[in-house]
């Protein structure tokens, strides 16, 4: 095993606060593809953990099985000490700490921008209606996309839409946010809007799982990098260590694919 | 010609078309209204996520659907009205007019869940993944955001629904619900065998006028409402 661990070194330049999200001895399968193979990771509050592999490789199924998109065979996942409730209420109640951004935005598709920002606030924490929309416009504001807030999803271009997903998981007030590749389904010239967007969010200490392969990103943001490869995580290391000396030959391999272009 | 035109006229007066036409307008405004409702509580168990409600929604469906109309018709009157002596008025032909109602509903909200259903089926999955992962409980889901959405792609069905609804309450007959167009219709050519085509004529094109621009409304507002994505 080419592994490196990296469970008894900080890795962080930055203080890290306590653990926030732990996945211990997660174990999934789909049929007879074991997806997710004894996956241990620990996020720490503030921390920003950008989740790296080829496709396939099981990361869209550890960010959903974080929120319990995804269920699990066996293991342990916590957010904030709690673990994951199995269903119904305490479930939706934990889901509400934790913010999730999607490859395809998935904005309501009959409500309102700034419908679309209030809904959760108001419904699930029952902010009173003015409060959330001032909120969610203080929110659009800060992702830039305030003037569009009265349009209807679909007439809002790709980065906007992102944008306005970004906004709608803040405004629930998230412990963490989960990305699971929120820029691939962008056209180029929008790429940057979003990570802009992204990066100021980890600046402010938001705790942040990424799964991305805008290595820009993960080298202005990123604590830690997290390399996944069939269902197992390979290695971990700190950005620039990890895109200039990466210990394992699948990492290299990955990484030499996604340079050479 | 003279005679021609004032016998038939004789016979539209005695025998009240509009009258008659007037009880299956209510018998499917009421009906419906009952159908949809029901119809949408079954959708929301057919697409929960606690089995027994799936299987008790499934399996109503599929009872339901396969039984004909005239069945659960003459089964209300007989069995609940004359063998159980229920009553859902104390005057005999409203309770008549209101079991027709309820078989009329009961039968056609099996229709409208499927056409729910289907409405659903036209929801990406990443909506009601978004509604979860915002913290929405599964009835806040359906009822904010997968249920709105899945009306509006089934505008369409549920039109057709509502169609087969308004000519499917002339079965009212079996639950002895008289005043309405099938049993006017056919008493009135009893008595007046050498107007049959026209007695014919005019109630098909009462229905005619009756059924086409539902059919035309619904189209219409299929596409009006069509949600953008
Ligand atoms: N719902 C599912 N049912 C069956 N197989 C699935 C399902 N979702 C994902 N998979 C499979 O699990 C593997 C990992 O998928 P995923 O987590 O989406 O990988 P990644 O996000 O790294 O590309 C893939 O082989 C994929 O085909
Ligand atoms: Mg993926």
């Amino acid at each position: 095993m080419d592994t490196v661990t990296t469970d008894d070194a900080p890795t962080s330049p930055r203080d890290l606060g306590d653990a926030l999200v732990e996945l211990k001895g997660v174990n999934k399968h789909f049929g007879a593809l074991h997806v997710l193979q004894n996956i241990e990771l620990t996020v720490h509050q503030g921390e920003v953990v950008v989740v790296i592999g080829p496709s396939g490789s099981g990361k869209s199924t550890l960010c959903r099985a974080i929120n319990r998109l995804e269920t699990i065979d066996d293991g342990e996942i916590t957010v904030d000490g709690t673990p994951l409730p199995e269903e119904g209420r305490a479930l939706a109640h934990l889901r509400a700490d934790v913010g999730m951004v999607f490859q395809s935005f998935n904005l309501f598709a009959h409500k309102t921008v700034l419908d679309n920002v209030t809904l959760g606030p108001r419904k699930v924490r029952r902010v009173p209606k003015a409060q959330a929309e001032s909120e969610a416009m203080a929110l659009l504001e800060r992702v830039g996309v305030d003037s569009q807030a009265h349009k209807m999803p679909a007439q809002l271009s790709g980065g906007q839409q992102q944008r306005v997903a970004i906004a709608r998981a803040l405004a629930m007030r998230p412990k963490v946010m989960l990305f699971d590749e929120p820029t691939s389904a962008l056209d180029p010239e929008m790429v940057n809007e979003v990570l802009d967007v992204m990066v100021s969010l980890a600046r402010e200490g938001m705790t942040m799982i990424v799964v991305t392969h805008e290595m820009g990103f993960a080298r202005k943001a990123a604590d830690r990098v997290v390399f996944m490869a069939d269902g197992q995580i390979v290695e971990e290391a700190e950005p620039d260590e990890f895109f200039t000396n990466p210990q394992s030959t699948r990492a290299r391999d990955f990484l030499s694919k996604i340079l050479s272009h | 010609m003279g005679d021609y035109l004032s016998g038939l006229w004789t016979v539209f007066e005695t025998y009240n078309v509009l009258d008659a036409f007037w009880v299956n307008i209510q018998l499917t405004f009421w009906a419906g209204l009952f159908a949809l409702a029901l119809g949408t509580v079954l959708a929301i168990m057919r697409i929960s996520p606690i089995a027994s409600l799936r299987f008790v929604g499934t399996a109503y469906v599929n009872i339901i659907r396969n039984t004909p109309l005239t069945i659960i018709m003459t089964f209300m009157i007989l069995a609940l009205v004359f063998q159980l002596a229920l009553e859902l008025s104390s005057d005999l032909t409203t309770s008549f007019f209101r079991f027709a109602i309820v078989g009329l509903a009961i039968y056609h909200a099996s229709f409208v869940c499927e056409a729910i259903r289907s409405g659903v089926n036209t929801v990406p999955l990443g909506q009601a993944e978004a509604a979860r992962a915002i913290g929405l409980p599964f009835l806040d889901s359906a009822r904010l955001v997968i249920l709105p959405q899945a009306f509006r792609g089934a505008i369409a069905p549920l039109g057709s629904v509502l169609i087969a609804l308004m000519k499917n309450s002339t079965v009212a007959a079996a639950a002895s619900v008289t005043t309405e167009t099938s049993s006017v219709m056919k008493v009135a050519i009893e008595f007046n065998p050498n107007y049959l085509l026209e007695i014919f004529g005019v109630f098909a094109i009462g229905w005619l006028i009756l059924v086409i621009p539902v059919g035309l409304l619904t189209t219409w507002l299929s596409e009006r409402l069509a949600v953008k994505r």
